[in-house]
This record gives structure tokens, C-alpha cells and sequence, in this order.
């Protein structure tokens, strides 16, 4: 065969595959970028006076994001309030983010090493949370941390507490409810690649004098890796921008950035700080994608 | 590890390895393996020692006992005299050359070779020190920075080497590590670990079922079957003076006859008498081994021959390979070197007189 029929078949073979990648191409541009223009526009107008926005170019909602004019005397100040509300955002999915990989790692730990026929029925289980509404599974938790709930009265009868612990709509509430949410993100990944850890590697560290604790760091969580950067971008990223968890555990005063940016559009009435405070969200998302992107690639030179 | 001092080796010196009655039992109830049966077995400080038998006559678990990466079901495993059954790997003084060398994928070839010493606690420049030793005596020098898939089978292997080798080890231990090297590396690396054995005159337990890599490296064979030890012992008597003939059916090949004792000899199912020294009491069945090496063809009806009709010659280059039936039918092979012309002057149907070579015959009990 010669080379230039080779070529030319080449770039037929390439422009066959954008015409046949057309429809997608134009629904993502339509579906992602379009919105997307939506809010951009929208965080750079004025609010409207019961919702909607005026069109007239302002740069107030941007400004609101992180200050704030003194009402009495106008002096400049911190958005005290978003920034308590961005710092609970991130430290709850971070230390969502942390339980869930305690919990994980040995559960999936513990799937790997069953008998390759039992695997699938314990991923199974894993799963099954999934196909349940989060809104009933959300209730299901509120009915068991509430004070006259499972956990208090269990406590109470067992004598170890003489009043109910106060559990529902604190941080710890959305911690228990985002980390029952999310564990199966965890999971997932962290099995795939022990999966694919080669056992024999536990035994070269012992021969070679590593403890098993040293076995762990050095060993299995390297090479690991890529599962538990995966495992936790999966469960970081939807846990910042979490909302119905927060809403219903946290009750109305314990807001993340997800219940506060629909307050905006809400009560608030200030659509363009809400589109502002999306695009924040956005912003944090692909930081944490773009550290992902980073490690994993690291991590493939090593596989 | 040169340091260790070769020349006092006395027999009061404690063994290197000891199994004492081993058993090692998988699973339970209907479907238990009787892995090792009953293995007792004494390696020398400084011996190159190969465990040598068919698949799954329980190699690889004597040395996962040794290693102690499984625990005996019963019995007792010994290393330079201390009794280390309870100890787990990392705190028994032995390495091991894995089947499948298992490097590390995440560390580049020179923290794999320095990764013992490090776990040992040794100062950063000790260890940069041994390891670039490691790497010189394995010719990996240039590859110190490179990750283990980015080499070949062979150098994975000398890296696997010198990883066990690096914290100076009382014992090494080698699964199979050239099964999966091709034929031309698989001779070179066996000089190299018998060059690295003699220069670092550490205990080698090596494990094969190639009985020309068994019979070429070793001091010492132990040959298994079925979990038992059959027989321990130099090469050469393992090779001449097989105890069955199980060891003498693996380890090369052999003629086997049956027969019965009569008159201070074998009398053969063809009605030929073949004198041997040592026999049992008369009237009982033995069987007779010989080499194929070991016979001897003559002219037929010579004296003190015994008559057999030539049946096939394979040539095999340096040697042809005679097949011959006696008067009952029995075969006997014997191989003899091809001459010059590659011809060895004799048709099939030719009438020979076979004659065993003086002491080549043995007396196998079953
Ligand atoms: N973990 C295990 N569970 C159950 N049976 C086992 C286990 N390990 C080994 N066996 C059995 O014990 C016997 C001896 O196995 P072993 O691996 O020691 O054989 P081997 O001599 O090393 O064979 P090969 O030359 O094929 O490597 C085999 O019958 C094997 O099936
Ligand atoms: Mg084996």
C-alpha cells in the first residue's frame, strides 16, 4: 500500500470521526458552555428587585463574594459570613473526604481479598445505597441521630448518657451524613487498585525487613495511589457542593456553599452573587482536579 | 557481606538451615494437602543447595517455611541454630529471589537494592555505599536510576539479586529464578550466581526442577516428590547411586529392568544373568538401573553379553540414541557418541551383544 493512499485514508478515517462525534460535540458546547455563559454573565449584572438580575454591567456581586460595606458608617470590611461559610464548605469535605477513606480502605481491602466469585456481590452491597432516594436515606439518618432517635435512646438505655447528645443539625450531622453518602466514591477506586496490587509485593517488604506498618507506607499506599487520589477527588468534589445533606442535617444555620448559593436565588434575591459564588465553586472544583491531574500522572510514570 | 569469615568451617559450626520434621497441612478436613510430609533436612553454611522435583512436590513450601511466610503445621524450622519457627519474615536473617522477583514498580533499581538495609535502620551513607557494591556485582550500574519495567527479564533479575543480596542475608533463598529467562540468559545467569555464591560465600537454597541446572550449580541436592525427601546428597551419588527409582527416573535418564536374585546375581526376564555386588538374599524381585551412557554395544554372541536385537538409532548429533530388545521384548536404550560419518554401522534388525559398563549397575529397592 502506498503511503499517500495510506495518508489519505488517515484523514478520511479523521474527518469521518468528527462528523460522527458532531452530535455530542454540539450538545456538550450547548449543554456545559452555555449555561456556563449564563452565570458568568449573570455574576457581572445588577440584581433585580425581587429576583432576576437588570442588565446593566456591575462588578458588586464579585466584590460581595469576599467584602462587605459597614451599613452605618460604610467602612470596608470581610464577608465575614462567606467566609465562615466557604471554610465549613471545605473543611467538612475535607474531613468528609478523610473519614471515608479511613473507612474505605479497609473495606475495600477486605473485598479484594475475597474469593474472586464473592467480589461481585460485595461491590453489590457496596452499591446499593445508590439505588435508594438520598432524600430517604437522608431522613433514615435524621431518624436515627435525632435525640429521641435510635443512637440517643440506645445510649440512654444503656445508662452511658443521661440526656440526649445533641447531634442533629451540627457539623458532626453533616459529617455522618456525607460520609455515609459518599463512601461507596471511596470504595470503588481504592478496589480497583488493590485490586490490581500484586500480593507478593507485601511479601518482598516483610522478607526485606519491613514492619507491617512499613509495609503499608511504603509499599501499598504508593503504589495505591492513583485509586486513593481518585477515591478522593470523587468524593471531595460533590461534597463541596453538597446540598441536600447539608440542608436537611445541618438545619438551616450550618449552610455550605451549595445551600447558600441557592439562598441567593432564593430569599436572598440576589442572583448575581449567587452566580459569583457558583463560579467560586467552579473555581475550587478544577484546583482540586487540576492537583488530581498532577498526581495521577505522577503516579502513572510509577505504574 | 565478603567480611564473613570463610575459612573455619567445623562440624560443631550450627547448620544454616535446619527442618526438623516438617509437616505442612492446606486446608482442612476432606480436601487437606499434605504439602511436606515428615521433612527433615540439615543445609551447610556456605553450600550452594538445590531442592530439586517435579511441580508441586512442595519446593516452593519448604522454602516459604525457611522464608516464613507460612508457618509448619508441625515440626521445627532452624536458622544458624536459632529456632526461628515463631519469627515472622522481617525478623528472620534471610532473603529471597522471588519466581516473579516481585520488584517494587514505585522505586527506581537502586532504592529497590538499598530497601533491606533502609528497613534495617542503616545510616543513608552505609546504604548508598552497599548498594552501588550491589549494583557493580550485578553489572547494573548504568541502570540505578531506572525504574524495574523499564528492563529486561534478565536485568529485572540480577536487580532481584542484588536486592537480596544488599543486606547480607545468612541465607538466600532462590524460587525458580531463571524459569523465566530464555535458554541463552538462563546459562549465562547460571555463572553468574554461582560466581556471586563463591565471592559472597553466603548459603544459597535454590530451587529447580531442571535437573541439568540442578546437577551443574549445586553442592548439594535434596530431590523431592509427592512432599518427601527422597534422597540428599552430592550430584555426583545422587546422579550414580539414586536410593529409588523415582530420583533415578528424574534425575536423567535410565533402563530399567526387572529381575530376581539367583546365584550372587540379577536373573533378567530374558533369562540373562547380570552380576552385581550387594545384592539382597536370593529369590528376591529387584529391579536393575543402568545408564543409557553406561551400555555397551559388542558383537553379537560374544562372552558375558547378552543377546538384543537393535530396534531404532536416533541420531541426536554428538550422540545416537540405540534402541534395543532383549529376548523377552524388554527395551534398552543405550546412547552411544556418533562417530565421525554420523553412522553408527548398524541397521535396525541387526543382532548385538550388550555388555553394562563395570559398576554402572544399580539395585533399586522399588
Ligand atoms: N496456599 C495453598 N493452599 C492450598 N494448597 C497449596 C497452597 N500452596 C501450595 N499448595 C499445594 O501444595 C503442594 C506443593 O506446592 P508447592 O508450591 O510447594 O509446589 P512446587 O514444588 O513449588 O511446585 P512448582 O514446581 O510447580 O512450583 C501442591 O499440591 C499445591 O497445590
Ligand atoms: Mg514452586
Amino acid at each position: 500500500m502506498s503511503l499517500a493512499t495510506e495518508s489519505g485514508r488517515d484523514r478520511a478515517r479523521a474527518r469521518n470521526g468528527w462528523l460522527l462525534s458532531l452530535p455530542a460535540l454540539v450538545l456538550l458546547i450547548v449543554g456545559a458552555s452555555g449555561p456556563l455563559l449564563i452565570v458568568v454573565t449573570y455574576s457581572f449584572l445588577k440584581p433585580g428587585e425581587y429576583s432576576g438580575v437588570i442588565w446593566e454591567f456591575s462588578g458588586q456581586a464579585w466584590f460581595q463574594v469576599l467584602f462587605q460595606r459597614d451599613i452605618f458608617d460604610g467602612t470596608l470590611g470581610w464577608a465575614d459570613a462567606h467566609l465562615t461559610i466557604f471554610w465549613r464548605s471545605v473543611r467538612l469535605s475535607l474531613l468528609t473526604t478523610a473519614i471515608t477513606f479511613a473507612a474505605g480502605l479497609p473495606t475495600a481491602w477486605f473485598i479484594a481479598m475475597q474469593p474472586p466469585d464473592r467480589r461481585a456481590m460485595w461491590l453489590f452491597l457496596i452499591t446499593i445505597p445508590f439505588w435508594t432516594n438520598l432524600l430517604i436515606r437522608t431522613f433514615a439518618i435524621m431518624e436515627v441521630i435525632r435525640n429521641e432517635g435510635i443512637l440517643n435512646s440506645a445510649l440512654m438505655g444503656l445508662g452511658l448518657i443521661d440526656r440526649p447528645v445533641q447531634i442533629l443539625y451540627t457539623d458532626t450531622a453533616i459529617l455522618i451524613g456525607m460520609a455515609y453518602v459518599y463512601l461507596p466514591l471511596m470504595v470503588l477506586p481504592l478496589y480497583a487498585a488493590i485490586d490490581r496490587f500484586d500480593l507478593r509485593l507485601m511479601e518482598a517488604g516483610y522478607d526485606l525487613y519491613a514492619s507491617r506498618m512499613r509495609v503499608l507506607r511504603r509499599i501499598i499506599l504508593p503504589i495505591i495511589r492513583p485509586g486513593i487520589v481518585a477515591g478522593s477527588i470523587l468524593v471531595f468534589v460533590p461534597s463541596l457542593g453538597a446540598y441536600v445533606t447539608p440542608r436537611l442535617l445541618g438545619g438551616g444555620k450550618n449552610m455550605m456553599i451549595g445551600n447558600f448559593i441557592e439562598l441567593q436565588f432564593g430569599q436572598g434575591r440576589n442572583w448575581p452573587l449567587g452566580s459569583a459564588l457558583s463560579m467560586v465553586l467552579l473555581a475550587v472544583v478544577m484546583i482540586a482536579l487540576l492537583v488530581y491531574v498532577r498526581v495521577a500522572a505522577r503516579g502513572d510514570v510509577v505504574r | 557481606m565478603g567480611q564473613r569469615s570463610d575459612g573455619e568451617r567445623n562440624v560443631s559450626e550450627p547448620a544454616a538451615v535446619e527442618a526438623r520434621d516438617t509437616v505442612k497441612t492446606f486446608g482442612a478436613g476432606e480436601q487437606a494437602v499434605r504439602a511436606l510430609d515428615r521433612v527433615s533436612l540439615t543445609i551447610r553454611r556456605g553450600e550452594f543447595f538445590t531442592l530439586l522435583g517435579p511441580s508441586g512436590c512442595g519446593k516452593t513450601t519448604l522454602l516459604r517455611l525457611i522464608a516464613g511466610f507460612e508457618s509448619p503445621t508441625a515440626g521445627a524450622i532452624l536458622i544458624g541454630g536459632r529456632d526461628v519457627t515463631a519469627e515472622p519474615p522481617n525478623r528472620r536473617p534471610v532473603n529471597t529471589v522471588f519466581q516473579s522477583y516481585a520488584l517494587f514498580p514505585h522505586l527506581t533499581v537502586a532504592q529497590n537494592v538499598g530497601f533491606g538495609l533502609e528497613m534495617l535502620g542503616r545510616p543513608m551513607a552505609e546504604v548508598r555505599a552497599t548498594v552501588e557494591r550491589m549494583l557493580a556485582l550485578v553489572k547494573l550500574e548504568a541502570m540505578a536510576g531506572r525504574r524495574p519495567q523499564q528492563l529486561s527479564g534478565g536485568q529485572q533479575q540480577r536487580v532481584a539479586l542484588a536486592r537480596a543480596l544488599a543486606p547480607a542475608p545468612q541465607v538466600l533463598l532462590l524460587d525458580e529464578p531463571l524459569s523465566a529467562l530464555d535458554l541463552k540468559l538462563r546459562k549465562e545467569m547460571q555463572g553468574e550466581l554461582k560466581r556471586l555464591q563463591h565471592e559472597t560465600g553466603i548459603t544459597f537454597v535454590f530451587v529447580t526442577h531442571d535437573q541439568e541446572e540442578a546437577l551443574t550449580m549445586s553442592d548439594r541436592i535434596g530431590v523431592m516428590s509427592a512432599g518427601r525427601l527422597l534422597q540428599v546428597g552430592p550430584p555426583r551419588e545422587i546422579y550414580n547411586r539414586p536410593v529409588n527409582r523415582f530420583v533415578a527416573d528424574f534425575i536423567g535418564e535410565s533402563n530399567f529392568l526387572p529381575g530376581r536374585v539367583e546365584r550372587g546375581a540379577v536373573r533378567l526376564g530374558s533369562g540373562d544373568l547380570v552380576s552385581v555386588p550387594g545384592l539382597p538374599p536370593e529369590g528376591t524381585a529387584v529391579t536393575i538401573a543402568v545408564r543409557p551412557e553406561q551400555v555397551r554395544i559388542g558383537a553379537a554372541g560374544e562372552p558375558g553379553t547378552i543377546a538384543a536385537t537393535l530396534t531404532d538409532a536416533v541420531y541426536f548429533g554428538t550422540d545416537t540414541h540405540c534402541h534395543l530388545a532383549l529376548a523377552d521384548g524388554a527395551e534398552v536404550v543405550a546412547r552411544l557418541q556418533s562417530p565421525p560419518s554420523g553412522e553408527i554401522g548398524l541397521a535396525p534388525g541387526a543382532r548385538v551383544g550388550l555388555r553394562f559398563a563395570e559398576g554402572a549397575v544399580q539395585v533399586l529397592g522399588d
